[in-house]
C-alpha cells in the first residue's frame, strides 16, 4: 500500500482490519477505534481519495491503494488550513474524533470549495463528536474553505 | 483585584494548549500505547441481575495454562472500590447484584484468543428475585441494600408547607420522569497497568480524577501512597463517565498485571463500555405547588427519587445536588423536598454532567409551564414574577449576596429570539401546517464547586513551579478531557505571573508529580482551582520579591533571573496554595440549610421545536443559550462548553434512550443508542453576560455542567407550545408522541376536504 | 478464525462458488459483514472478496433502461448524472445509506443480499419495476426484483449464484415520484419505515383526474421489502378524494405487518406508513401541503 505517500508492505492476515494494520503494524495511531461498527467515523481515512471507515475494511481490499491518514494532512511540517482553523476556532476539544473529522472535512472542501453549512452538515454527518456540539467544527471548516480559496493569507509552521 | 483588572491573556481565545498534538494525530490516548511484553485483559461478567454464583467452569477446549485468571480471591487488599461508601466489590465474590457485574478477569498476549476464552468461561447462578425500578425498590420486597433499599435520603424544609395549602388560590400537581443516559465519550474506557515488586503499581489510562484511582488502588492492593502511581493519558471525552469507573478498571488491569507478571492493557470495546459502565441516574419527581391569585409561589412540596443501581457509588452526592436544584431560581417561602436514592439491581449509575441537576431542573421547569397553563399565565411572566434577586433567600435560606441578573438574561433571550413575534407567527401557521412549531423557555441556576463544606473536605492543594530549565508548570490533579483545563489554568498562571501564554505548561498528570487539587468534576476547575493557581502565582511573585530581588514591574527575563537566584538559595522554585472557603460560607449538613454553593451560574435557555405530524418526530430547529458564568476566561472554549452541553441535552430529551431487557442494556451499540449527528444539531446561539465573581479564578464561576441542565425542559415546553399536549417524561421519542397524539384523535381526518 | 480470499475476477469467484457450494460467503464493501465480525457474530468462516472486480461495478444507461452492477457503490449511484436525472429515487436512497464513508464502500448488491427488511435501496427498486439479474457458472437469469426476497433474510439465490446487476426500465419521467425514510435521526439511521412511490395521474378534462398507474414500495412493513399491492389496488383508477385516501390508509393498515423491535413499534410504523401514503397521494393529486 501507499500510506501518506510512502510505500509500505505488511504481512498480515487478509481479514485484519485496515484500522488495526495502520495502528499496530504501521504505528500510525491517528485513526481511532470508537465503535468498531462504522457508526462514529473516528477511524476515517481516505483510500484513493475516498473517505472510508477503516474499521470495516479487511486489509486485503486495500492492497495497492493510496491511503491518507491524519498524519499525512500537514505537509513538510506546515499545517493544513483545516488544522490551523480547527486550532483557531475550537474545532477540537478532547480530540478523539478529530483525526476522522479532519479526513471528512478535507474531502468535503477538496470537492466543494465553497460549502454551505447544510453541505458541511452532510459531509460530516458520519463523524460523531460528543464534545463540541459541532458549531465550532462548522466554523472551522468554513474558515478553512475560505482560507483555501484565498491562500495568500499565509500559513504557519506549527507542526514541529 | 484580579476580577476587575484588565487582562492580557485571560479573556482571550488563545490556542488550546495541547491543540496541535490533537490535530496532527500525535496526542497519545491509552489505546495508542504499547508497552514491552504487554498482554491484554478481558472481563467475564454476570448475565443475570441478581443471584448467587454456584460455579465457575473453564471449558477444557481452551488451553488455560496460557492465560492468567483472576477472581475475587486474588485481591491482596480490600475487594472494594473506595468511593463514598465502599459497598461496590472490585470483583464479584459469591454473588452478583447487576447484569454485567465483573466476576472473572483473563489475560493473554493475543487479543483474539482472549475473546474466545472469555466466551468459554461458564458461570452457573442461582437467580434471586431482582429489583429493576424505583417503584419495585420502594416496595422494599426484596430488600437488596441496607435496611430499606435507600442509599441516601434528604429532607429539606423551609417555612411551613402544610399551612400554606389553605391560603393557595391555585394548587398544581405533576409527575416528571427522566431516563438513563449514556455518556458516549467517543473514546471507550481503557487502562494499562504495570506491576513490580519493588516499584509497586503504575497505571496509565483514560480518567478524570487521578487521586480517586490512587485511593482505590492503595486499598485494593494494600499499598502505601508512594507505591501507587496513576498517570492520565490523553482522554477522549469523559462527562463524568470517567469519574469513578476508572478505579474499577485500573484495579482489574492491576490485578492481571500483578498475577501475570506482564503489563496488561484493558480497553473496552463499545458494546462492553455501553453495557457495563455507569450512566446518568433515572429519576421520578413529583411536584405539588401552591400559588396565590397573582401567580406568586407560596409553597412547593417535592418528592424526588433516583435509581442508583446496585451499589451506592455517587448516588448520595447526585441526590444532594438534585435536591438543592429542585426548587429552581425562584422565591418561595415554604418548601419541603423529600428525596431518596433507591437501590436496584440495575448497572450502577454514576456521575454525568449536571449530576442530579438536569433531572431536578427538568421537573421544575416542565412544572412551571404546567402551572402557567393551569392558571392561565404567560410562562415567561410566571417565571419573572418569582425570580430570585440579590438579597433574596433561596430554598436552603442562602442569601443571594451577589447580583442576580435573571431579568436581564430573560430580556436578552426574548430579544435575541424575537420571542413574542415568533410565537405569534407559529400560532398562525400551526393552524394549517402539518408541522407544528413552538417555543419553550426555561430559567435555572447551577451551583459551582462541591456542595456546602465539600470544598473544605477536599482540602485542595495546587500551585506552580519553575523548573531548572525555566519551564513554568501548573501543578494540579485536575485533568484535561476536552473542556480546556490545560488552557485556562495556564492562562491564569501566565496572566498572574506576567509571562507569555507560551511560557507556562501543565505538569504531567501523574500522581508522583502533582498535588491533590481535588477531582475534575462539579464545575469547580475554573472557579476553585483557577483561584488557587491565581493565588499561588501571586504568592510566587511575592516570594521572588521578598527573597530574590524581583522588582515591582519585572520583565519576563527579570522574572526568570529571579527564579534562578531563588533556586540557587532554596533548591526549588515552587508555590502551593491550599483551599480556603470564601468568608461567610455556613452550611448545615443535617438541616440542609445555609450556603449550599459558593457561587451560582444563572441561565435562560430557549428552544424552537418543530413537531412533524406525519412521522411524529420532534426536532430542535434553533436554540438560544443565555447565561452568566462570571468572567469568561476563554471565549472560544466557553462557547464550546455551552454548545457541547446543549447538544448532549438535546440528545437527553429526544434521542438517547437506554433500552433495558431484564436489567441488561439491549441497545449497546452505536447503531441503536442514538446521539444527534452534525445533521441533527440546530444552530445554537450562545450569549454571555459577565459579572466577575470575586472568589473565582480571575472572576470565573463554573461552566461545564450548566448547559446540560436547560435543553430538555426547554424542548418539552416547546413541544407543549407546539401541540398543546404535555409530555412529562424523557427521552421523548416519536413513538411516544405518536401514542399520545393518536390517543387525542388528532390524526383521523385526511387533510383533503 | 476467518479465511478471506480475493481471486480478483468474476469468473474466478463464480468457479469457487460452484466448486464448493454453500462454503464461501461473498463480501463486497464489508459494511455489514465486518460489523458482524466485530461483534463476534459472523458465522461465515470462509469469505470471498468481490471488492475491486470491475465486471461487477458499472452503471450503463441504454435508450430504454439502466443497468447497475451489483458492485456499484452508493457513491457511484449518487455521482451518475443520468441515473440521478431519470431515476432520482435511487440517488436519494443512496444518500441515506449510513454516512459518506459507508456510501463509498456499501454496494447495491450487498444491500440487497444482506436482505434487511429496512434495506434503503429496496423501496426505490420496487417502484421502478426493477429486474434483478443473477449469475453463476451456468449462466444468467433475470427475475422481477419484487420476487427476489422470499422471507426474513431469505432470497432466491442458489448457493453458487451471485447478484450480477439490477435493470431499471426508463419509463418514469412523467410519473410523480416519492421517497421518504423515517429513521431515528437525520443521518446514520436505520429505517423505522420507508415508503417509495411512483404514480401516473391522468388529468381529466374537467379536473376529475384518476390514478392511471401506481406502485408503492415499503421497507420495514414486512419480513422483507415489498410492494403494497393491496393498497395500490385500492386507489388504482380512482380519483384522489378524501374517500380514496381513507380507503388507502385502511388498506395499508390491513396489509402492513411490521413488528415491534429495538428501534420502534408496529403501531407506529403502520400509522406513519399510512401518513406517508396520504402524503404521496396528496402530492400526486397536486394538493401537497408545504411545511
Amino acid at each position: 500500500m501507499l500510506v501518506n505517500g510512502e510505500t509500505c508492505t505488511v504481512h498480515v492476515p487478509p481479514m485484519k482490519r485496515l484500522l488495526d494494520v495502520l495502528r499496530e503494524d504501521l504505528r500510525l495511531t491517528g485513526a481511532k477505534e470508537g465503535c468498531g461498527e462504522g457508526e462514529c467515523g473516528s477511524c476515517s481515512v481516505r483510500i484513493d481519495g475516498e473517505l472510508v471507515n477503516s474499521c470495516l475494511i479487511p486489509v486485503v481490499q486495500a492492497e495497492g491503494a493510496a491511503i491518507q491518514t491524519v498524519e499525512g494532512l500537514a505537509t513538510n511540517g506546515v499545517l493544513h488550513p483545516l488544522q490551523e482553523c480547527f486550532l483557531a476556532c475550537g474545532g477540537a476539544q478532547c480530540g478523539i474524533c478529530t483525526p476522522g473529522m479532519l479526513m471528512a472535512a478535507a474531502q468535503l472542501i477538496e470537492r466543494n470549495p465553497h460549502p454551505s453549512i447544510a453541505e458541511i452538515r452532510e459531509g460530516l454527518a458520519g463523524n460523531l463528536c460528543r464534545c463540541t456540539g459541532f458549531m465550532r467544527i462548522f466554523e472551522s471548516v468554513l474558515a478553512a474553505a475560505t482560507q483555501t480559496r484565498n491562500p495568500e493569507a499565509g500559513r504557519t509552521d506549527h507542526a514541529r | 483585584m484580579s476580577t476587575t483588572a484588565k487582562t492580557r491573556i485571560v479573556g482571550a481565545s488563545v490556542p488550546r494548549k495541547e491543540g496541535i498534538d490533537k490535530l496532527v494525530g500525535r496526542a497519545v490516548y491509552v489505546d495508542d500505547i504499547e508497552r514491552e511484553g504487554m498482554w491484554h485483559g478481558a472481563t467475564v461478567r454476570s448475565t443475570i441481575p441478581r443471584g448467587r454464583i454456584r460455579s465457575i467452569d473453564f471449558d477444557p477446549r481452551i488451553d488455560w495454562s496460557e492465560f492468567t485468571i483472576v477472581t475475587a480471591a486474588d485481591v491482596p487488599g480490600k475487594n472494594h472500590i473506595q468511593l463514598i461508601v465502599a459497598d461496590q466489590p472490585c470483583l464479584a465474590d459469591g454473588a452478583v447484584n447487576h447484569c454485567d457485574e465483573p466476576i472473572v478477569l483473563l489475560a493473554h498476549p493475543d487479543k483474539h484468543k482472549l475473546r474466545e476464552a472469555a466466551a468459554a468461561v461458564r458461570i452457573e447462578y442461582e437467580p434471586l428475585p431482582a429489583v429493576l425500578s424505583i417503584e419495585e425498590s420502594e416496595r422494599m420486597d426484596p430488600i437488596i441494600w441496607g435496611e430499606d433499599n435507600v442509599f441516601k435520603s434528604f429532607l429539606l424544609e423551609k417555612g411551613n408547607v402544610d399551612e400554606a395549602w389553605a391560603q393557595a388560590a391555585y394548587i398544581v400537581e405533576g409527575e416528571y420522569r427522566t431516563g438513563a443516559q449514556e455518556h458516549l465519550y467517543i473514546e471507550n474506557n481503557g487502562m494499562i497497568a504495570e506491576w513490580s515488586a519493588t516499584e509497586g503499581l503504575t497505571v496509565w489510562g483514560s480518567l478524570q480524577c487521578p487521586y480517586y484511582v490512587h485511593k482505590t488502588l492503595k486499598s485494593v492492593f494494600d499499598l502505601p501512597d508512594e507505591k501507587v502511581r496513576v498517570i492520565q493519558t490523553e482522554t477522549g471525552g469523559a462527562f463524568g463517565g470517567k469519574e469513578d469507573y476508572p478505579s474499577t478498571l485500573a484495579s482489574h488491569a492491576g490485578l492481571l498485571a500483578m498475577k501475570s507478571g506482564h503489563p496488561v492493557k484493558m480497553v473496552y470495546d463499545r458494546m462492553e463500555d455501553l453495557a457495563a459502565t455507569t450512566k446518568r441516574h433515572p429519576s421520578r419527581v413529583r411536584h405539588r405547588t401552591a400559588l396565590d391569585k397573582d401567580g406568586k409561589l407560596l409553597s412547593m412540596e417535592i418528592d424526588l427519587a433516583t435509581d442508583g443501581g446496585a451499589y451506592s457509588t455517587l448516588s448520595s452526592t447526585v441526590l444532594s445536588r438534585a435536591t438543592l436544584h429542585s426548587c429552581g431560581p425562584y422565591v418561595c417561602p415554604n418548601i419541603r423536598v423529600r428525596s431518596r436514592a433507591w437501590a436496584t439491581n440495575m448497572v450502577p449509575y454514576g456521575a454525568f454532567r449536571g449530576f442530579g441537576a438536569p433531572q431536578a431542573i427538568f421537573a421544575m421547569e416542565r412544572h412551571m409551564d404546567e402551572i402557567a397553563a393551569a392558571i392561565g399565565i404567560d410562562p415567561v411572566e410566571l417565571r419573572r414574577h418569582n425570580f430570585l434577586h440579590q438579597g433574596d433567600q433561596n430554598a436552603t435560606e442562602q442569601l443571594m449576596r451577589d447580583p442576580v441578573i435573571l431579568d436581564q438574561l430573560l430580556d436578552r433571550a426574548l430579544a435575541e429570539s424575537d420571542y413574542y413575534a415568533r410565537r405569534e407567527r407559529f400560532v398562525r401557521e400551526n393552524a394549517t401546517n402539518l408541522v407544528k412549531r413552538g417555543l419553550g423557555l426555561v430559567t435555572f441556576y447551577h451551583g459551582s464547586g462541591f456542595t456546602g463544606s465539600g470544598e473544605l473536605y477536599l482540602n485542595s492543594l495546587a500551585g506552580v513551579e519553575v523548573t531548572a530549565d525555566n519551564q513554568v508548570r501548573v501543578m494540579v490533579s485536575n485533568t484535561e478531557f476536552g473542556q480546556g483545563t490545560n488552557t485556562i489554568l495556564t492562562q491564569i498562571a501566565a496572566e498572574a505571573l506576567g509571562l507569555a501564554f507560551g511560557d507556562v505548561v501543565m505538569a504531567p498528570p501523574d500522581t508522583s508529580v502533582i498535588p491533590n487539587s481535588g477531582p475534575t468534576v462539579a464545575s469547580r476547575t475554573s472557579m476553585v482551582v483557577g483561584r488557587l493557581i491565581e493565588r499561588a502565582s501571586l504568592q510566587l511573585l511575592d516570594m521572588l520579591r521578598d527573597e530574590a530581588g524581583l522588582g515591582a514591574h519585572a520583565t519576563r527575563d527579570e522574572f526568570f533571573a529571579a527564579c534562578n537566584r531563588y533556586r540557587a538559595a532554596r533548591g526549588e522554585v515552587k508555590s502551593l496554595s491550599r483551599y480556603e472557603a470564601p468568608p461567610g460560607i455556613h452550611w448545615d449538613d443535617k438541616t440542609y440549610h445555609g450556603e449550599a454553593y459558593g457561587a451560582y451560574a444563572w441561565a435562560v435557555y430557549l428552544a424552537q421545536v418543530a413537531v412533524d405530524t406525519r412521522d411524529y418526530s420532534a426536532e430542535v430547529e434553533e436554540f438560544w443559550a443565555v447565561q452568566e458564568v462570571g468572567r469568561v476566561l476563554h471565549p472560544v472554549l466557553a462557547k464550546g462548553q455551552i454548545e457541547g452541553g446543549v447538544a448532549q441535552g438535546i440528545g437527553y430529551a429526544l434521542y438517547e434512550k437506554v433500552v433495558w431487557q431484564n436489567g441488561r442494556m439491549a441497545n449497546n451499540q452505536m447503531t441503536n443508542y442514538i446521539m444527534p449527528t452534525a445533521a441533527d444539531v440546530p444552530p445554537i446561539h450562545t450569549i454571555f453576560e459577565e459579572i466577575h465573581f470575586k472568589h473565582g479564578g480571575y472572576g470565573a464561576k463554573g461552566i461545564g455542567e450548566l448547559p446540560h441542565d436547560g435543553p430538555a425542559p426547554a424542548i418539552l415546553n416547546a413541544i407543549r407550545d407546539a401541540t398543546g399536549v404535555s409530555f412529562n417524561a424523557i427521552p421523548l421519542l416519536p413513538e411516544d408522541i405518536f401514542a399520545r397524539l393518536a390517543a387525542c384523535q388528532l390524526q383521523e381526518e385526511p387533510a383533503i376536504k | 478464525m476467518h479465511e478471506l480470499v480475493a481471486p480478483g475476477s468474476l469468473d474466478a469467484v463464480l468457479e469457487l462458488l460452484a466448486a464448493e457450494p454453500g462454503v464461501w460467503t461473498p463480501i463486497a464493501g464489508g459494511t455489514e459483514i465486518m460489523v458482524a465480525h466485530a461483534a463476534g457474530r459472523l458465522n461465515a468462516t470462509k469469505l470471498v472478496s468481490l471488492w475491486g472486480i470491475r465486471d461487477l461495478r458499472f452503471i450503463q444507461v441504454a435508450t430504454d433502461s439502466v443497468s447497475i452492477g451489483a458492485g456499484a457503490t452508493f457513491v457511484d449511484l449518487r455521482r451518475h448524472a443520468e441515473l440521478c436525472e431519470f431515476w432520482p429515487l435511487m440517488a436519494r436512497a443512496a444518500s441515506w445509506i449510513g454516512s459518506i464513508a459507508n456510501q463509498s464502500r456499501a454496494t447495491l448488491g450487498g444491500n440487497l443480499v444482506n436482505g434487511s427488511p429496512a434495506a434503503d435501496s429496496s423501496p426505490a427498486l420496487l417502484v421502478y419495476d426493477a429486474e434483478i439479474e443473477l449469475i453463476s457458472v451456468r449462466g444468467r437469469r433475470r427475475i422481477p426484483y419484487c420476487e427476489f426476497h422470499t422471507g426474513y433474510k431469505r432470497n432466491v439465490l442458489a448457493q453458487e449464484e451471485l447478484v450480477y446487476a439490477l435493470h431499471l426500465p426508463r419509463r418514469f419521467s412523467h410519473h410523480k415520484q416519492y421517497l421518504r425514510k423515517v429513521g431515528t435521526r437525520r443521518a446514520m439511521a436505520i429505517s423505522k419505515v420507508a415508503l417509495a412511490g411512483t404514480a401516473l395521474f391522468n388529468n381529466g378534462v374537467n379536473g376529475e383526474g384518476v390514478i392511471g398507474e401506481i406502485r408503492l414500495g415499503a421497507a420495514s412493513l414486512a419480513a422483507f421489502p415489498a410492494r403494497l399491492l393491496k393498497t395500490e389496488q385500492t386507489v388504482l383508477g380512482r380519483q384522489i378524494t378524501r374517500e380514496t385516501i381513507t380507503a388507502a390508509r385502511e388498506a395499508l393498515l390491513a396489509e402492513a405487518a411490521p413488528i415491534d423491535d429495538i428501534r420502534s413499534t408496529a403501531e407506529y410504523r403502520k400509522r406513519v406508513a399510512a401518513n406517508l401514503v396520504e402524503e404521496f397521494l396528496l402530492e400526486v393529486g397536486g394538493r401537497g401541503a408545504k411545511p
